[in-house]
């Protein structure tokens, strides 16, 4: 009767660390701080709070006497910190760069269940017709901000690759509308290209990647030789392209007049539905028409949520063992102020103030710990470049982006293993029989 | 060995602590499991006997530019080439444009190439004799709840159809499965259609072929045939590049991500913990156990052979958690790939995981116990005993 009453107790116990835990990594900060506040003002204002205070400063101060031990917690998990706020930067970087790739009050127009620019062909009749739609933004001399664009894929050898080792680049031939669509991007060396001549400027995230992306370098591109004229910066997915004249990219590659999408700056953001109705109505065209800031919103969509998956399942496994840790610990702490806590139950203190006590040691400890993989990572990753192949086509280059709500995301997780590496060493302290306690040893 | 009673023991003295341990490392070594097995597979896709024998043609302007079909009967003359085929990306996507399939639309004699795909000889009739007819990998079957003989509808997101809509119609007349379980991954996913019916159903492709595929007679002279196909159309405005499918997919794979790093950093600060956690346990374990080895020694055991049982437990301790550990992993990949429904695929655990497992848990627990040990070793018996 005994065992089964315990065990029950012991799963009770287990499920609702689960849904608690579940409910913290769940909760919104503003929520998380009204807890923090009561658990302080009880701290205060009470009996039992102001004794739970002193027990935990006894603890504290003999924490010395244990660093060895005390560090495998603060290590154990600085580590999952690390791991966890590392790939989750990783994601928000790549979703970032792509999110700031677009805006609400620019459109850009497919061929209808295109996936990205490079599948999709617009015939010359199209492009104009597109480009009198309502509700597009116009310049000083009245003319109409669009863009028609021609991207293709273009193979070029990757620094520090082995002889004969491409990479695959996007390759978007423009023309001087692309310029005023797209205000962010600005010459940071040489010159723009020259219409009609085979000239190209690269990325500066291209340039990164590639090698020979020099101003006053040539590069080959299939079976034709381009002058590198200029490089580009916009902080962007625009960084990983190299811009060329429309009208050459589509000799070299065989696209006759054609282009592969309209890029469109609209009056306001406002003006996109109409303007997305003016094309679906009109029976000439068959295209799908979308915010930029959507479009490329959907391009990281999948890439984001696999990288955050994985983030989690080795964050989650890398918890549980150090959780352990932090048990294993804990416990071995417990143990060694047997007596110590004993005397303290003695002379008076309740149970409470002892289970809090404990759990509020190894909290301070995981919070230590998770500030210190979060600085760690931040150190190391924040701005840190790689890149993938994206939109199906070219190389992306993006950069680590650790955000205060990644370091958040960390911090949380830090206490959760905390919380649960303490319960158990804080129950059993608490359940000691003092006199046993106080013969042993 | 008879010793082993004795370090058993010695390891289950404190029996919370040591399960404690075990836990955290065989926590560590499942993700190594896990994560190695992605690595790997990684590592290996394309790098199979047959990948080598193999050689891909695509347009050097770039991957998504097309070659004229009548580069096929040239390669076939090339001295070297045993068998050619061609096939062209289709970019298929079922209901959503977001549920991309890796679909192909290929020549008839297309999986001769590929001994390593295995139909069924009567589906592979059917697939002959029928216009429409697709062959889809078993894992896909599965993802969507296709069955054989049914119609499906396909979205191509790069080719519209001729009456200008992108929906295209497909009989499912058979299952791919991939003979070698182990490498199966990417045909598992795959679905062929004949390019035939592809080329004369889309009016954009006009005879096109987006990349070929020849087999060569021996392996060594794989790079000579590549130059001698590259040859064929120097100077032309159709100019070739021409790689080992091993090569292409390792460039391919390397541009996506650079796997090695990140499994090779996560691992880094996983085996980091491991050694600290590891270690505190084992001193712990040692320093309360300091009467008891100052007993043995006066009993005669040498100070080596302390050293040496020292050093044995916590060798013993890791390989028991870490065996469990990949053993785990072993077990819930094919769990997790699945519960999935093949859209995780989860490479199974490898011989080379496993010995590479093994070796890593060999140098943690010497690594960690050589410390203790030391101690242990260099115990002054009187100083021991009288606790000081």
């Amino acid at each position: 009767m005994g065992i089964l009453k315990s065990f029950l107790r012991g799963l009770g116990l287990f499920l609702l660390v689960i849904v608690g835990i579940a409910a913290w990594l769940a909760l919104p900060w503003p929520f998380l701080l009204g807890l923090a506040v009561i658990f302080l003002a009880w701290m205060f204002f009470t009996r039992r709070g102001r004794q739970t205070g002193s027990v935990t400063q006894v603890g504290l101060s003999t924490l010395g006497q244990r660093i060895g031990s005390s560090s495998v917690i603060v290590i154990g998990i600085a580590g999952v910190v690390a791991v966890l706020v590392a790939l989750l930067a990783m994601a928000e970087g790549y979703r970032e760069t792509l999110r700031k790739s677009g805006g609400e009050d620019s459109a850009i127009v497919l061929r209808g269940a295109s996936a990205a620019e490079v599948m999709s062909t617009l015939m010359h009749d199209s492009v104009n017709v597109i480009s009198q739609a309502p509700g597009i933004a116009r310049d000083a001399q009245g003319r109409a901000l669009v863009s028609p664009e021609l991207v293709v894929a273009a193979n070029l050898p990757i620094k520090g690759g082995l002889p004969d080792e491409d990479g695959s680049v996007q390759l978007r031939g423009v023309g001087e509308a692309a310029w005023t669509v797209r205000p962010n991007v600005t010459i940071t060396a040489g010159r723009k290209f020259a219409t009609g001549r085979r000239e190209l400027v690269a990325g500066s995230g291209a340039q990164r990647q590639f090698a020979g992306l020099e101003p006053g370098r040539q590069v080959r591109l299939g079976n034709q030789t381009w002058d590198v004229v200029g490089i580009f910066h916009s902080g962007d997915a625009m960084d990983s392209e190299l811009w060329a004249d429309a009208e050459v990219v589509a000799t070299t590659y065989r696209r006759g007049s054609s282009r592969t999408s309209v890029t469109a700056k609209l009056v306001n953001a406002d003006a996109f539905k109409g303007f997305k109705e003016a094309l679906s109505r009109d029976p000439r065209l068959d295209v799908d028409a979308s915010t930029t800031l959507d479009y490329f919103s959907k391009q990281s969509e999948g890439m984001t949520k696999v990288i955050r998956i994985i983030g989690m399942v080795v964050g989650g496994i890398m918890a549980i063992g150090a959780v352990f840790g932090a048990l294993n610990t804990m416990f071995a702490t417990v143990a060694t102020r047997a007596r110590e806590i004993a005397t303290l139950r003695a002379i008076g203190f309740r149970g409470v103030p002892v289970v809090i006590a404990v759990m509020l040691e190894t909290m301070l400890l995981a919070l230590l710990g998770g500030l210190l993989g979060g600085v760690l990572a931040w150190l190391i990753f924040n701005g840190f470049t790689a890149s993938t192949i994206a939109g199906g086509v070219g190389q992306l280059t993006f950069e680590f982006k650790v955000s205060p709500e990644v370091l958040w995301t960390g911090i949380k997780w830090a206490l959760a293993i905390g919380f649960v590496g303490g319960l158990f060493p804080a129950l059993r302290a608490a359940r000691l029989p003092v006199t046993e306690a106080l013969r042993a040893a | 060995m008879k010793y082993l009673h004795l370090i058993w023991a010695e390891l289950f003295r404190r029996k919370t602590r040591t399960i404690l341990t075990l836990v955290s490392i065989l926590a560590a070594f499942l993700l190594f499991g896990m994560l190695n097995g992605v690595r790997e597979s990684f590592d290996q896709a394309g790098q199979s006997a047959q990948g080598a024998k193999r050689l891909q043609t695509g347009s050097r302007l770039s991957f998504i530019d097309t070659l004229p079909l009548s580069l096929n009967d040239r390669i076939a003359r090339t001295e070297g080439v045993t068998a050619v085929t061609y096939a062209n990306w289709f970019g298929g996507a079922y209901q959503d444009a977001r549920n991309q399939i890796f679909s192909f639309a290929v020549a008839p004699n297309y999986l001769d190439l590929y001994p390593e795909i295995e139909v069924d000889p009567a589906q592979r009739q059917a697939f002959a004799q029928t216009r429409t007819g697709i062959l889809v990998g078993e894992g896909l079957m599965k993802r969507f709840g296709w069955k054989v003989g049914q119609k499906i509808p396909l979205l191509s997101t790069i080719f519209p159809n001729r009456d200008g809509s992108k929906n295209w119609s497909f009989d499912i007349v058979g299952v791919m499965k991939p003979k070698d379980k182990a490498a199966g991954g990417w045909y598992d996913q795959m679905l062929l259609m004949h390019w035939k019916y592809f080329d004369e159903s889309s009016p954009y492709n006009r005879g096109s072929v987006g990349w070929y595929v020849s087999g060569v007679a021996d392996v060594n002279q794989a790079d000579r045939v590549a130059k001698a196909i590259d040859a064929l159309s120097a100077n032309s405005d159709h100019e070739t590049k021409t790689q080992t499918e091993a090569a292409a997919t390792a460039s391919w794979m390397k541009q996506m991500a650079d796997i090695g790093l990140i499994v090779g950093s996560i691992m880094g600060a996983v085996f980091f913990t491991l050694l600290l956690l590891t270690g505190n346990t084992m001193a712990q374990a040692v320093r309360e156990r300091i009467p008891e080895l100052a007993v043995l020694k006066t009993l005669g055991f040498s100070n080596g052979s302390v050293l040496a049982l020292v050093l044995a437990e916590s060798v013993l301790l890791v390989l028991i958690g870490g065996v469990l550990g990949l053993g785990l992993a072993a077990l819930l990949g094919p769990v997790l790939s699945a519960g999935s429904g093949g859209v995780i695929n989860m490479p199974p655990v490898g011989a080379r995981s496993w010995a590479m497992g093994l070796g890593l848990m060999l140098a943690i627990g010497l690594l960690v116990g050589a410390l203790p040990a030391l101690r242990a070793m260099r115990l002054n018996i009187v100083d021991a005993l009288t606790g000081r």
